[in-house]
């Protein structure tokens, strides 16, 4: 049970700085995922946790301990790796109690917990196999097995789900979740997959370039994105990004965008994107809150593709030079080459400045 | 078609096998023979006529022959544990470790495989001489493990860089101090290769006279090749006892080889572990 603070930490392979500092309080018992396109330092954040990267600069704190300059070992962390990383010349028993037999913990509390282990992971009839021949879902349990033995105060996990398949990968999501109502330990996962990052976190962080871009519970990142990046990355598909101007002024204030896009700001949003008048503007509008209608505020589609997933059928197309995704019932006629107009849920539009990015909001005005 | 190609295969691989053991055949069975047998008809098998232990009553009567074979096991063993030991201590901090001139590190070590030892045989004895080490099995040791390390090390490293390194950071997290990870993770891993370097540097040392005859002449460190030589005259050779000395010189050697080979079967099925 612990809480992690990184106060300024950076990290710098030589002269190229890949994390700038950084500053990120995980809470005792939460859930956080980190998330972020590759390359974004995630993974480098986790193993400068875990005490694999040495951090080149600021302060690194599990629960009250400095572990700074820690040796892994006594940081009292637990990882699971992308590969599993198990012993492969050990038996499953072994490679959950290998650990503990370092440590020096007694022959009969070490089963105990292997068994214990096992239990709650499903494992007991493999405790005596060796890796290989087990599954990859069942190698994956050994190794969060291997964790939970630890009983560490801080779970990480490194994109342990990104070798199985689709199916085994949504329960093994169900698992871990429900591993972490049982053990209520902070735990730190990455992933690339903002699906996963959303369906398990408490909070999602949402990294790029080793800036932290938002820290939030999935639902206000998913509702009040900080800004464009976190707005395209977050939802699947991604939003849609209109380029335009605010024209006009007090009531008069529109949007004015390609295709002939041109609406009068709602009367709530009017405050906030006043100051921004004669400014360049992105338009954001994801795909669920859009349909294939007329009227109303909305756009004409070049249909490029129509994608029927069920529920419903997903247009895709462009908006002058830029793509977008549109939303139509499942029994749409809209073949690709058509041209249908695209009606927008006045309540559900997002604006950010071209320049920087930033959402302009009533909670961002400062 | 599909039956005619295990069949030639079978074919030359035993054609191949009775090439590589005619030698060591013939060895056997004229160690077994009188000395004129031996050179009325070397094919023949030993029979009533020809069957004879001279050859290794000479070798038992003459020199201390126990000795000689305690002298080249214990060098063999020594040597090779030695060269096992430092070459994958070495192969693993130039594999595992980023450090200033790891590259040039590896290099100068890599170049000892292209330089023969014996260039530096003179140098090596005013050493030795210096160090009092001559006449000493220490000498043979030290010198064989020097020759044998370059090829360890570039061997192992190529291995040790094989190991992923999810597993030696899953160690360390699990508490194992680097020491550990080398003897408990990384060894195993890399058993095939540990044999395989074993197997390579065994038969030299055993079979060098260079080394032993220079080093190490004197009566109570003598190996048994340097021993085997006191039957081969500049006139007269006493083929008897020398081929009844080599007859038993090849047993201990193929015992470390079965022994070494096995290890080398095992690693290579827990190998197959990804």
């Amino acid at each position: 049970m612990a809480k992690i603070s990184l106060n300024g930490v950076t990290k710098s392979y030589g002269s190229v700085q890949v994390i700038p500092p950084m500053d990120l309080d995980i809470e005792d018992g939460e859930f956080v995922v980190l998330v972020g396109p590759s390359g974004c330092g995630k993974s480098t954040t986790l193993r400068m946790i875990a005490g694999l990267e040495t951090v080149t600069d600021g302060e690194m704190r599990i629960g009250d301990r400095d572990v700074t300059r820690l040796r892994p070992g006594l940081r009292n962390c637990a990882m699971v790796f992308q590969s599993y990383a198990l012993y492969p010349h050990m038996s499953v028993r072994e490679n959950i109690g290998y650990g503990m037999k370092v440590r020096g913990v007694a022959k009969a509390e070490a089963e105990a917990s292997i068994d214990n282990a096992a239990r709650i992971l499903n494992l007991t009839d493999y405790l005596d196999r060796k890796p290989a021949a087990l599954s990859g879902g069942q190698r994956q349990r050994v190794a969060i097995g291997r964790a939970i033995v630890r009983d560490p105060d801080v779970f990480l996990f490194d994109e342990p789900l990104s070798n199985l398949d689709a199916k085994l990968r949504v329960e093994m999501r169900v698992e871990i979740k429900q591993l972490h109502r049982r053990l209520k330990t902070t735990m730190v996962y990455v992933t690339h997959d903002q699906v996963e990052a959303m369906t398990m976190a408490d909070r999602v962080v949402v990294l790029r370039g080793g800036v932290v871009e938002q820290a939030a519970d999935p639902i206000t990142l998913y509702e009040r994105p900080a800004n464009a990046f976190v707005a395209e990355f977050i939802g699947a598909p991604s939003m849609n990004m209109l380029e335009g101007r605010l024209e006009g002024t007090g009531e008069g204030l529109r949007f004015v965008g390609p295709a002939g896009l041109d609406f009068a700001i709602p009367a709530d949003r009017r405050a906030a994107l006043a100051p921004h008048a004669g400014q360049a503007i992105l338009l954001g509008i994801r795909p669920e809150h859009t349909q294939e209608a007329e009227g109303g505020i909305g756009v004409p589609v070049e249909v490029l593709d129509v994608e029927p997933l069920g529920p419903h059928t997903l247009v895709i197309g462009e908006v002058g030079t830029r793509k977008f995704t549109g939303q139509a019932r499942a029994d749409t006629a809209t073949r690709p080459g058509a041209r249908v107009q695209i009606r927008f849920d006045p309540e559900k539009l997002h604006f950010f400045r071209a320049d920087t990015g930033a959402a302009i909001r009533e909670d961002t005005r400062a | 078609m599909k039956r005619l190609t295990p069949a030639l295969m079978h074919l030359a691989l035993l054609t191949y096998t009775v090439v590589a053991l005619f030698p060591v055949f013939v060895i056997l069975i004229n160690s077994f023979k009188a000395r004129k047998a031996i050179f009325r008809e070397p094919l023949a098998l030993p029979d009533a006529d020809s069957f004879s232990l001279v050859g290794y009553q000479t070798v038992a009567m003459q020199g201390d022959f126990l000795l000689y074979f305690q002298n080249s096991m214990i060098v063999t063993v020594a040597s090779l544990t030695f060269i096992l030991l430092f070459g994958a201590m070495a192969a693993f901090a130039l594999s595992e470790y980023r450090f200033r001139g790891n590259t040039l590190m590896g290099l100068y070590l890599a170049l000892g495989i292209m330089i023969p030892i014996r260039i530096g045989t003179v140098a090596i004895l005013e050493m030795m001489v210096k160090t009092g080490l001559v006449n000493t099995l220490w000498a043979l040791i030290l010198v064989y493990t020097a020759q044998g390390l370059p090829l360890a090390v570039f061997i192992l490293s190529e291995f040790m860089k094989g190991v992923s390194d999810d597993l030696k950071n899953a160690g360390r997290i699990d508490g194992l101090s680097e020491y550990a990870i080398f003897f408990r993770l990384v060894l195993p891993l890399v058993r095939p290769a540990l044999a395989t370097v074993a197997v390579f540097n065994m038969i030299p040392i055993w079979n060098d006279l260079w080394f032993p005859l220079i080093l190490a002449p004197a009566e109570e460190v003598k190996t048994l090749t340097l021993g085997s030589q006191v039957f081969i005259g500049q006139f007269v050779t006493d083929w008897n006892a020398v081929l009844s000395a080599l007859s038993m010189a090849i047993l201990p050697v193929m015992v470390l080889y079965v022994v070494f080979s096995r290890q080398l079967i095992r690693g290579i099925t827990s190998g197959a572990v990804k």
